[in-house]
């Protein structure tokens, strides 16, 4: 088993929750692909899709009109396919204004489930940056604000508390990425009333299995997953074979579908937020929120052939 | 930052080749004539450094110092902070440059030229001549649009470069301190160009390594 702490019961428990979600499907989407799979945040039930969009690097153009407009495009359908977590942070340039931009032309969508960080030390600029956070998205309030990569987390988790028991905030969480501080990760997670963490998960990168994923499940705590693809890196590598067979047996069309399966039906996870500036990855990545998911033993069989590839 | 051996260029990396390009493509559209003007004064700087006035090296600090500042505040300050918070630092570095050549090259008049066989010096001549017209080709050659292309005065790779070939041909002892900020951009530049998989990298980088090892061995015995 990819994953020894994680129960079948558990498995089976996901799945269920998972396919409870036609109500909140896309009309044209389940059309073509049945329902969206959903899963819920522990802390309040409320259901996400398991695909999320990320803004690292793809969002952050500037103040190309042109390139802006692209990115409207691809929020436009995401959006249109039953998407809802959209994350960005204020390390990642302009990409917050980008998605201030993309949302007000688009009408500001109900659907839209707004994800930010606090990136600044020491944490007394916190509340500064977190309203100017908030001003470029041009929403009234984020669902959820993380402390991004454990940045003066001890100064930032009191105010994002505050905020959360204030009605300022939905959801506070905390970030990390590429394997870095998962020794003290996991203390927080331990320690604090978290309702999300984000980190990174793949098919190569599985160093989560081993403590955080089963913590976050065994604690209620929400997980996000980031660099779902190595940043585009896995993508490209995996590219350049084609897809297994046995692909089709979890209605996969193509590599991004895969490898976003492989992640999202471990059963701690909630939602993957790859990041793209085109519609038709966009597109292809949303497909990944629809259809069969892998079961356990599949799950092996992904790792096990990429690894070889 | 902890954990810093794990993190690579790549991380630093916040914007996709194509916006820093687009970036560029904009900037030239929003300042043309500025790229024949700076081309004529690339040309300008050439003749001085070789001419025979008595004021040439004044000339040249102010002239690169104009071009620093210019970087500075159109590039780095006005349009690359848009997609990289640490252009701001950036823009005061170049500013800073500008301020030292100003100080040391046009005050201090510390910056002379004079005719000379030395090696370094033909160097630092070669170095001048890839920052005006070689790096200015590169990216329109491996298929980039010329609109996008590094041109010296106007964006921040061939401006050091060149800067940095005009201390080497400039007469001995250089002041150091000149030297600091255009080596010091050719490595972060360079990182970013690496990184970008750019074909200016090896330029870039290689004009950083070949001033730092002129001006490492290169020992003060006066003017000449």
């Amino acid at each position: 088993m990819l994953s020894g702490a994680v129960s079948r019961r558990a498995i089976l428990r996901s799945l269920t929750a998972l396919t409870v979600s036609a109500l909140l499907r896309p009309p044209a989407a389940a059309a073509v692909q049945g329902p969206l799979l959903v899963r819920p945040v522990p802390s309040t039930g409320e259901m996400l899709p398991v695909v999320g969009l990320g803004s690292w690097v793809t969002f952050n153009v500037g103040n190309d009109r042109v390139a802006r407009d692209a990115c409207t495009d691809v929020m436009r359908n995401f959006f249109a396919a039953g998407g809802r977590l959209v994350d960005s942070s204020p390390m990642y340039g302009s990409s917050q204004e980008v998605i201030g931009y993309g949302l007000e032309r688009l009408g500001k969508p109900a659907a839209l489930f707004a994800a930010d960080k606090v990136w600044t030390s020491p944490g007394s600029r916190g509340p500064a940056q977190m309203e100017q956070s908030r001003e470029h998205w041009k929403v009234a309030r984020f669902d959820l604000l993380q402390v991004h990569n454990l940045l003066a987390w001890p100064e930032h988790l009191p105010t994002l508390f505050a905020m959360k028991a204030a009605g300022q905030v939905r959801y506070v969480g905390i970030t990390t990425s590429e394997g870095r501080r998962h020794a003290e990760f996991e203390q927080i997670m331990r320690q604090q009333p978290l309702d999300f963490v984000q980190l990174t998960y793949n098919v190569l990168d599985r160093e989560a299995e081993v403590r955080l994923l089963p913590l976050a499940h065994e604690r209620g705590i929400a997980v996000i997953v980031n660099r779902p693809f190595r940043q585009g890196a896995l993508i490209r590598q995996v590219s350049r074979h084609p897809l297994p067979a046995f692909a089709v047996e979890i209605d996969c069309a193509n590599w991004a579908q895969l490898l976003l399966k492989f992640i999202v039906a471990h059963p701690a996870v909630t939602c993957a937020i790859p990041a793209t500036s085109s519609v038709a990855h966009v597109r292809e990545n949303m497909g990944a929120a629809f259809g069969r998911l892998p079961d356990d033993g599949m799950r092996r069989r992904i790792a096990s052939h990429v690894e070889k590839l | 930052m902890s954990e810093w051996w794990t993190y690579e260029p790549s991380n630093f990396l916040l914007f996709a080749p194509r916006t820093y390009y687009r970036l560029i493509e904009q900037y030239h559209a929003a300042i043309w004539p500025a790229q024949l003007v700076a081309l004529v004064v690339g040309i300008a700087i050439l003749a001085l450094a070789h001419g025979e006035w008595r004021w040439r090296g004044r000339a040249i600090a102010a002239i690169l110092a104009v071009c620093w500042a210019w970087v500075a505040l159109a590039f780095h300050f006005q349009r690359y902070a848009t997609i990289n918070w640490a252009a701001t630092w950036f823009a005061a570095a170049f500013m800073l440059e500008a301020l030292l050549l100003i100080a040391v090259g046009v005050i201090g008049d510390r910056l002379r030229f004079a005719a000379t066989s030395d090696p370094i010096a033909h160097a630092g001549l070669a170095l001048v001549l890839l920052g005006l017209f070689v790096q200015p080709l590169l990216g329109p050659l491996a298929g980039r649009n010329w609109s996008q292309a590094e041109i010296f005065g106007i964006t921040p790779d061939p401006t050091a470069v060149v800067t940095l070939g005009l201390l080497l041909r400039a007469s001995r002892p250089v002041d150091a301190r000149l030297a600091l900020i255009p080596l010091s951009w050719c490595a972060v530049g360079g990182a970013f160009l690496w990184t970008m998989r750019s074909p200016e990298t090896a330029l870039v980088l290689g004009a950083g390594l070949v001033g730092l090892l002129a001006l490492a061995v290169r020992r003060p015995r006066g003017s000449g």
